[in-house]
């Protein structure tokens, strides 16, 4: 009988730690099934967070390394430098990539760095907890802004795809969502445009995932997804922010 | 015997990467080393190599890591708050057991300090510097020559033990020019990097991490550095004398300081002082055993540092109660002069103690 459904290659049989309605688990099979359609799994080099996907080489079937916090884009600039012919990936949360991080993705990003970034944006520390992260939105409450986020003291909420669209070393650059079946479509077109950007030698590409905590949200998994589209998606709009780079 | 080029000391760290097939090299501009990547950015291209500047010294120190994982001879410089900013990335390669060469230009401290020479991260260095039970192999070269000689042999050691390498120098012997021998470098076996994280091509994939939430394991893994650590204590002390054998007084010292010890110490013998000097060239592993030996024979030890006195701790564990143990040293980016070192010298000897 002909198989029709199952585990990408690239990814392992370890069952996840991510608790039930966080869309980190699609997002890692969007991953794998597009590296294994691109056929890139054996020279393709992840490069996992501090945060909730600290653990992300566990459950990815294809070399892994450990970041420090933030780093991650440093770490794969050295690791594409010298393996210029393999496929590097970064797979960072918001408090990883948009506080911590935000010199090295700058940076990655404005040199145009041939590697892809999937930016997992649940506007929340998970790992830690719940604490405010650069993406909270307004108003919204967690254990350090118990009130919600009071932008006069605590500054307002970063949107990362705006922000990088602006450096002319960015080749590919969108906001997706994994709401609902018809979003998790776009959000694979858009990850296999990323990687593809990469096979390409075009430069940057990084993919910016809204994604739900529902644990530390205080919801349940389906209010977490309308959320997601109700809430996230107003101040981060989804689509495709790629402009065609500035010369000069 | 290799042709013989006047070089200045920063330019040899560099020239003496390349002869070691260093062909990655991330960096970030800081007084007083800023000759390495400016060295570097016209001679890797030449050779085919990667140079890229970095945002900071710790993006720059985290592009080490990767390269590393990568299975690159990759090499960073900077100096002393520079290297500060590279301890959250030295304590990861440590961790994660990747082969790197760190240099770090020594200049005064504490804080954004001076631009002039000094020794004042000598505790940084050998104790720690950045968090959890590790240790860097930290070498203290003493002439142009050696800087050369030095970071070549630092990529070796790295390999072999796929450990970090600290070369320490500071800003005077960075800055100087002496004649260098340009040596053909000795063939060493090392061991091929199959946990490199090059792509899971006909093997099982690697992954480089230095996490362990296993508090077991992650003690199973630290008592594992420890064997190495200790290997290397076995194997790779280095030191050198001069006039130690009839020395009543004898002076410990490393870098800089021991070339002025070795200056006051003429002086000291013209006046007939029976003095001489023990100086480690690695200072982690120190070399314990060797300098308690060395110094039997004399009556008293003296320390000479550019810093308020940092090596004394290591020379006292050394040598134990039988020896006064005594201190002179300049510290803020200033420099003992010969004549100063010989006037403690003097000093301790008349008083007898």
């Amino acid at each position: 009988m002909k198989q029709v459904f199952g585990r990408p290659e690239t990814l392992t049989s370890v069952p996840t730690h991510y608790c039930p309605g966080c869309t980190h688990g699609i997002i890692h099979r969007l991953i794998a099934e597009v590296i294994d359609e691109l056929g890139v799994r054996e020279k393709t080099i992840g490069i996992s967070p501090v945060g909730c996907a600290v653990l992300a080489y566990d459950y990815f079937n294809c070399d892994f390394v450990e970041a420090s916090h933030g780093r991650a884009p440093a770490v794969a600039t050295g690791i594409k430098r010298t393996l210029p012919d393999s496929v590097v990936f970064c797979y960072q949360g918001d408090g990883d990539l948009a506080s911590i991080g935000a010199a090295e993705i700058i940076h990655a990003a404005t040199r145009g760095e041939k590697i892809t970034v999937i930016f997992v944006n649940n506007a929340i520390y998970g790992m830690t907890g719940g604490q405010m992260a650069p993406t909270t939105l307004p108003g919204q409450k967690t254990t350090t802004s118990p009130r919600g986020r009071n932008v006069e003291s605590a500054g307002y909420p970063i949107r990362v795809a705006e922000l990088l669209s602006s450096l002319s070393g960015v080749a590919y650059i969108a906001r997706v969502s994994a709401t609902s079946p018809a979003n998790v479509t776009k959000a694979k077109r858009a990850v296999k445009k990323a990687f593809e950007t990469q096979i390409n030698g075009k430069g940057f590409s990084l993919v910016e995932f809204l994604s739900t905590c529902p644990i530390n949200w205080g919801m349940s998994p389906l209010e977490a997804m309308k959320w997601v589209d109700d809430k996230m998606s107003v101040y981060y709009p989804l689509g495709d922010y790629t402009r065609v780079p500035e010369v000069g | 015997m290799g042709e013989k080029v006047l070089m200045k000391g920063n330019e040899a760290i560099a020239e003496g990467a390349i002869l070691a097939d260093c062909r990655h090299f991330f960096g970030y501009p800081i007084t007083p080393q800023n000759e390495i990547p400016e060295y570097m950015s016209r001679r890797m291209p030449e050779v085919g190599g990667v140079f890229l500047q970095a945002e900071s010294e710790v993006a720059g120190s985290n592009m080490v890591y990767g390269a590393a994982c990568a299975g690159a001879r990759v090499m960073t410089t900077s100096s002393s708050p520079g290297i500060s900013l590279m301890q959250e990335a030295i304590s990861y390669v440590a961790g994660a057991e990747l082969p790197c060469v760190f240099v770090n230009i020594v200049r005064g401290g504490p804080g954004l300090g001076g631009i002039q020479g000094s020794q004042a991260d000598y505790f940084q260095a050998t104790k720690g510097g950045g968090h959890g039970d590790y240790k860097l192999i930290v070498l203290a070269p003493a002439s142009v020559q050696e800087l050369m000689d030095l970071t070549v042999e630092a990529f070796d050691l790295a390999d072999m033990y796929r450990n970090p390498v600290l070369l320490l120098g500071d800003a005077i012997l960075g800055q100087m020019m002496e004649p260098v021998v340009i040596r053909e470098r000795a063939k060493v076996d090392l061991p091929p990097k199959t946990w490199a994280t090059t792509g899971a091509k006909g093997r099982p994939k690697n992954v480089i991490t230095s996490l362990s939430l296993d508090p077991a394991k992650l003690e199973e893994h630290n008592l594992s550095l420890a064997e190495k650590y200790a290997r290397i204590s076995n194997e790779q002390v280095r030191y050198m004398t001069y006039m130690a054998d009839d020395a009543e007084t004898l002076l410990v010292a490393y870098g800089t300081s021991a070339r002025i010890a070795q200056a006051a110490i003429d002086m000291a013998r013209e006046r007939g002082l029976k003095v001489g000097l023990f100086r480690p060239i690695s200072l982690w592993p120190f070399p314990y055993d060797a300098l308690q030996l060395t110094a039997q024979g004399s009556l008293r030890v003296l320390v000479v540092e550019m810093s308020l006195g940092q090596m004394v701790e290591d020379v006292r564990l050394a040598t134990g109660n039988s020896k006064s143990v005594h201190f002179y040293g300049r510290t803020g980016g200033m420099t003992p002069t010969p004549r100063e070192v010989l006037n403690e010298i003097e000093r301790i000897v008349e008083e007898g103690i």
